[in-house]
């Protein structure tokens, strides 16, 4: 089991180091994220009082659309040089490959949601009022679910040869779930609502996440051996 | 050499239960059943509304069977049912969602309504179309048929959890037929309608049998014949 966590945290740490050399897919995410809030704001008049109703939806927009561009580049940058065939034969579980991916994309996509994030609510000029704490728990909650669905399904779809048109398509349907407990816990956090509601949602969030990193653990081990 | 038959006698046995059987359901639904006071002859698209969600929620449930016994040895008879199956279920999804929209716009003047059931039903549609696309990736079947029952597997789990977190969500206006809810004490059917409806549901079901054993004969031939024509080809090669 150790030996599990510590072959992951390798993992993770040269997937973090590669990409912090380059910082390549972390500001192209930003910038994406950045340009997907311009957009919206040209679809809802920010200066409108009515559009502040959206902004939880906007939240998680821009964290799956930036989301999916790393996650297309996590399985298909190893297959330069064939770097896959290289981890598969080395004397690791599948399981710490795909803990280590997962880490690895969540703290990318953190580090991304760190910078988008403010930036929304600055440019629809959004003032915030809610319980900070429970906004971030549900943010790092609905993420963590978005990135082990997400990271599976990049290593299922790395296979192919449109890898970065199937991945959305596979993602968007299995993510509805979570993304409806996310849009409604992040609106009771930001509305300052009765916090009481947005714990059921968590606790949905929760199981969510549970439930699919027991199953996509499990399941690692045959997309490895079928790729 | 794969041996094909082309219909044992389990398929003639469908065949002849499933003919007249489709002829008594429609004799039943626009003859004997009475026609719904409120919604008029509308209602009897019902029938087929009810039996055709049913079976596709049955075959995606069956793609999650065969993907299983598929992850746990990998035949090509298993990973074929599960495709058919699959294939099936898209069709009957769409039935069951435009069958849906006639009724919703007879019942509730409107077309589309964001309703738990309605969007599992949606999602099923899409998570079943995500899956056949799985299952057209170019490799060798054992890869696909991997690749594709993880993602059948996946697909199975996130069903019942859409319906769970859309009906935290709202919930409203569906009827519900069976008495139980809240205050709903069902919708108050009819005996004959109830007959009715159980009858549509046993034929369309029947229906599904035999559409997935057709489709795993026709897939089955079509492996033999890709078999030949790689025989062929490597016999003029060399």
């Amino acid at each position: 089991m150790m030996t599990v966590l510590s072959d992951a945290l390798t993992i993770a740490g040269k997937d973090l180091r590669s990409e912090f050399k380059t910082k390549q897919t972390i500001s192209m995410m930003a910038i994406f994220a950045a340009l997907v809030i311009l957009v919206f704001s040209f679809a809802f008049d920010p200066t409108n009082n009515a559009v502040k109703a959206v902004i939880p939806g906007l939240v998680w927009v821009i964290t799956v659309f930036a989301g999916i561009l790393g996650l297309n580049r996590s399985f298909t940058s190893e297959q330069e040089n064939d770097c896959l065939t290289g981890l598969r034969s080395g004397p690791i579980d599948a399981a710490s490959i795909y803990l280590g991916k997962v880490l690895a994309n969540f703290t990318i996509v953190t580090i991304v949601q760190l910078i988008s994030i403010p930036v929304l609510f600055v440019l629809f000029n959004y003032r915030f009022t809610g319980s900070l704490l429970w906004f971030v728990l549900i943010i790092l909650a609905g993420t963590l679910g978005f990135i082990i669905v997400g990271t599976f399904l990049s290593a299922l779809s790395a296979n192919a040869k449109n890898s970065e048109m199937l991945l959305p398509v596979l993602l968007l349907p299995l993510l509805s779930p979570l993304m409806i407990a996310a849009v409604q816990a992040t609106r009771i956090a930001l509305e300052n609502e009765n916090i009481e509601n947005a714990i059921a949602w968590l606790q949905l969030m929760s199981a969510y996440d549970l439930l699919f990193f027991a199953a996509c653990l499990l399941l690692f081990e045959f997309i490895m051996e079928g790729s | 050499m794969i041996k094909i038959k082309n219909s044992g006698p389990i398929d003639r046995i469908l065949f002849y239960i499933l003919v007249p059987a489709m002829f008594i359901n429609l004799y039943l639904i626009f003859i004997w059943s009475p026609v719904e006071r409120m919604m008029g002859e509308v209602q009897k698209i019902f029938y087929f509304h009810v039996g055709t969600a049913w079976v596709a929620f049955l075959a995606f449930f069956v793609v999650g069977v065969f993907s299983v016994l598929t992850l746990i040895k990998p035949k090509m008879e298993r990973f074929i049912y599960a495709g058919i199956s699959a294939e099936i279920g898209v069709l009957f999804t769409t039935l069951a969602l435009t069958t849906g929209m006639v009724w919703g716009r007879a019942s509730w003047n409107t077309w589309w309504t964001w309703e738990p059931r309605l969007i599992t039903t949606l999602i099923l549609w899409f998570i079943y179309v995500a899956y056949l696309f799985v299952r057209k990736m170019d490799g060798s079947w054992e890869k696909i048929a991997k690749l594709s029952s993880v993602f059948g597997i996946i697909g199975v789990i996130n069903v019942p959890i859409v319906f769970m977190a859309t009906r935290w969500w709202n919930t409203k206006l569906h009827p519900v037929v069976f008495g139980e809810g809240k205050d709903q004490t069902g919708g108050g059917m009819e005996p004959e309608m109830l007959a009715t409806m159980f009858f549509s549901l046993f034929t369309i079901t029947i229906l599904y049998v035999f559409l997935l054993r057709k489709g795993a004969q026709i897939e089955k031939m079509r492996e033999v014949i890709k078999k030949a024509k790689n025989n062929v080809i490597n016999k003029i090669a060399s």
